[in-house]
């Protein structure tokens, strides 16, 4: 117990005596959380728009003016040139055109239907199929308006209006922060666990001091022990450090307990530092096991539903996700934090990460040779 | 001449000796390319819903019918009771509750409005909204076939996709990972080369070299240009191939700017390494400044201009932004030169700048 008591206070030594290596452990994450947790957002607050209007009526410039009244867009350009409007939007500009042609009001009155073209920029999918609809949500606004304006009361009588009320349930404000904070900090424990552990062994292989402590009478579960807490304690630590500033700074709701996410974190973590281990054990550059650990990570955080949601990804891919440990994290954290849920609730979850962190931890002792 | 081939040489044969790294360089843009095109996408598909239908009449049923046959939604199940609402969202998967008022198709029929409820389970507010606003579309669609002979004034919009006809989101994730890998590769992987011969000792041994400090530089850089470049290529073929993300404008224009932004990425792991002397932090320094936001603020996954205004300055000087744009460009607009001028003069700004900077840290001696 001793031994393993030594090897922790030398890690901790170490790590604190490189001077540039605290303010990057403790500082740049939560710079990071500030940053990161503002950006993930695909809500559309600006949507740029060029205006083609080649009809120039009364009701053509109303409908102009009936976007340039919305909050959601801007008008960047007003033109009768389609050619430089679509010029705009090649310079990535504008996102959406609107082409209003050339007899539009005259239609409208004659054939009573009459037609508008939208041109939207659709390299962002997403986004593309949201801005489709705010447009033609805005027109057919309008198009009302001009019905009531226009038609009898009589004729009036016959239109018909389905009125679509929303709600939105558990976070009615729709505040992306609160959704953002707990899966991003999942996402720095995450980065700083992996890359502390996974550079940790391979360090010691490649500097070449790993043969005086296979020389020492240190046992292999000893040994992984000794690497694996401080690291262990560091990480919680961030953890703590994470939740407080996110409770300052943006408010986060906490409806469960605190507890029950420090349990599950203390059992998430093992799981990320026995595989950072693992990875320092099977590799023999620092070069190499940072590029194992970036490239496990990248596939575990995309697959995490952190930034997309998995519901939204193919069965299969449903089904191999059932190894990402970030996942089972990241889905613990938002329904302790947002929706209050207990242990009963989130027991699959945690059962699941207790089981891999057994596992792991093994394979890393295993794995281990005190062999050079 | 001859001392700098050797050396050039001799940090190829360091990486082609070490097949696991190589391994990884190469397996990792094809992975995560048909990972972000299987896999991870914004797209909604098969949304699960549920419906409270108070009224339970034809046209309702034919409203739910449209809004399952659209495609972006799944029917999960009916509910009977507005208190069920709630433990259908926290139990199942169901991301949005449809509500239908009593006596809907009469108050439609007679009185000419009737109400529905959309309620997004909001916990997730980025798709809350989305599905949200699709839901709607599909009952004001419904809503203008039904009227299209009692209503005698109509607008149609007609809607054209420009660039992306199919909405797929790969053609977003092309260009991003393109930036991303390309930054792995050539800022991580050469400031980890440099600094491994220091921590290891042997830096010492070839400042004592006859070898000037400058080919010391570009000879451990250069067969991370090539590597990369390898990449940049993997990517673009296997986009084109597999997933058919066009390269509508000029190969040799692309090849060029992916060139410059190798560049800049070196210049930039050459400045890390110079400010570092072990791998462990030059990697954090790479990973943690350097990755995290090349991947978000980069409109790689998120759009810059959703972002607040101090965050959007700050993108702005992040060199991923603007390699992002020319490649959009390029590929799937068919940009020229003249188009993506400005931000291809930017890109060389950066890397004269980090060079610049390296230089000035540059030291002939340890410790």
């Amino acid at each position: 117990m001793r031994t393993v008591f030594y090897i922790i206070q030398k890690e901790f030594i170490q790590v604190f005596r490189n001077k540039r290596m605290i303010p990057i452990i403790f500082f740049v994450p939560i710079v990071q959380l500030l940053i990161l947790v503002n950006a993930a957002t695909f809500e559309m607050k600006q949507i740029k728009m060029a205006v083609v209007d080649l009809d120039l009526s009364s009701s053509s410039r109303q409908l102009t003016s009936k976007f340039q009244g919305s909050p959601f867009y801007r008008i960047i350009d007003a033109s009768f040139s389609h050619d430089k409007a679509m010029l705009l939007m090649q310079q990535g500009k504008v996102d959406v055109i609107m082409q209003i042609p050339n007899g539009f009001e005259k239609n409208l009155v004659k054939e009573r239907s009459t037609q508008v073209q939208l041109v939207i920029d659709a390299i962002n999918g997403a986004s593309a199929g949201l801005i489709n609809a705010y447009s033609t949500s805005i027109i057919l606004d309008f198009n009302r308006e001009i019905l009531i304006e226009w038609l009898t009361s009589a004729e009036m009588g016959n239109v018909r209006r389905i009125v679509a009320e929303t709600r939105y349930w558990y976070n009615p404000k729709l505040n992306y922060t609160t959704y953002m904070v707990p899966g991003i900090l999942v996402l720095l424990v995450t980065i700083i666990g992996l890359l502390l552990s996974g550079m940790n062994i391979v360090r010691e292989k490649e500097i070449g001091t790993i043969e005086q402590i296979n020389v020492t009478p240190i046992r292999k579960l000893e040994f992984i022990a000794g690497k694996l807490i401080p690291f262990w304690i560091i990480a919680l630590f961030e953890l703590a450090f994470g939740l407080v500033l996110g409770k300052l700074l943006f408010n986060i709701p906490m409806e469960g307990s605190l507890w029950l996410i420090f349990l599950s974190a203390s059992v998430y973590l093992f799981v990320i530092l026995g595989f950072g281990l693992l990875v320092s054990t099977i590799t023999n550059t620092q070069q190499q096991a940072m590029l194992v650990s970036f490239f496990f990570m990248v596939v575990f955080i995309l697959m995490s539903g952190l930034f997309t949601s998995i519901e939204s990804m193919p069965l299969w891919a449903q089904r191999v996700d059932m190894i990402n440990p970030v996942a089972y994290f990241i889905k613990i954290m938002r329904m302790v934090m947002l929706k209050g849920s207990t242990f009963s609730d989130i027991h699959t979850p945690f059962y699941s990460l207790v089981i891999y962190a057994v596992l792991i931890i093994s394979l890393a002792i295993w794995r281990y040779r005190k062999v050079a | 001449m001859k001392r700098f081939w050797g050396f050039v040489v001799k940090e190829f044969l360091h990486i082609f000796r070490d097949y696991r790294t190589l391994l990884i360089l190469f397996g990792m843009p094809a992975v995560q390319l048909i990972l972000f095109g299987f896999v991870i996408t914004n797209e909604i598909k098969d949304a699960r819903f549920a419906v409270l239908d108070l009224s339970k009449d034809e046209t309702t049923r034919k409203l739910t019918e449209k809004i399952v046959s659209s495609g972006y939604f799944q029917l999960e199940r009916a509910l009977n009771t507005y208190a069920e609402i709630d433990r259908a969202f926290r139990e199942g998967d169901i991301q949005l509750v449809v509500v239908f008022e009593p006596d809907f198709a009469n108050r439609l029929e007679k009185e000419h409005v009737a109400h529905v409820q959309l309620i997004g389970d909001a916990s997730d507010p980025n798709t809350a909204s989305i599905l949200v606003s699709y839901a709607s579309g599909i009952l004001n669609n419904y809503l203008l076939s039904m009227n299209s002979e009692a209503i005698p004034l109509q607008i149609h919009p007609e809607t054209r996709m420009m660039y992306n006809q199919e909405l797929k989101g790969v053609f977003m994730f092309v260009p991003g990972l393109m930036a991303m890998l390309l930054m792995l590769i050539s800022a991580l992987m050469t400031s980890l080369s440099i600094t491994r011969e220091k921590e290891l000792g042997t830096m010492e041994l070839l400042l004592a070299s006859p070898l000037k400090p400058i080919q010391i530089v570009v000879g451990k850089v250069f067969p991370y240009v090539f590597l990369a470049f390898i990449d940049a290529c993997i990517i673009i073929v296997l986009g084109w191939s597999v997933f058919g993300v066009p390269v509508r404008g000029s190969v040799g224009l692309l090849l060029f700017e992916n060139f410059l932004y190798l560049s800049m990425a070196l210049s930039l792991g050459i400045l890390i390494s110079c400010l570092t002397n072990s791998q462990q932090l030059a990697m954090m320094i790479s990973l943690v400044a350097l990755m995290l936001p090349t991947i978000l603020l980069s409109g790689f996954i998120f759009p810059v201009e959703n972002m607040p205004k101090i965050l959007q300055w700050l993108c702005h000087v992040m060199p991923p932004m603007y390699f992002i744009r020319i490649i959009k460009g390029i590929m799937l607009k068919g940009n020229g030169l003249f188009l993506i001028w400005k931000e291809t003069l930017i890109l060389v700004g950066f890397t004269l700048f980090f060079i610049f900077l390296s230089i000035k840290k540059f030291k002939i001696r340890l410790a």
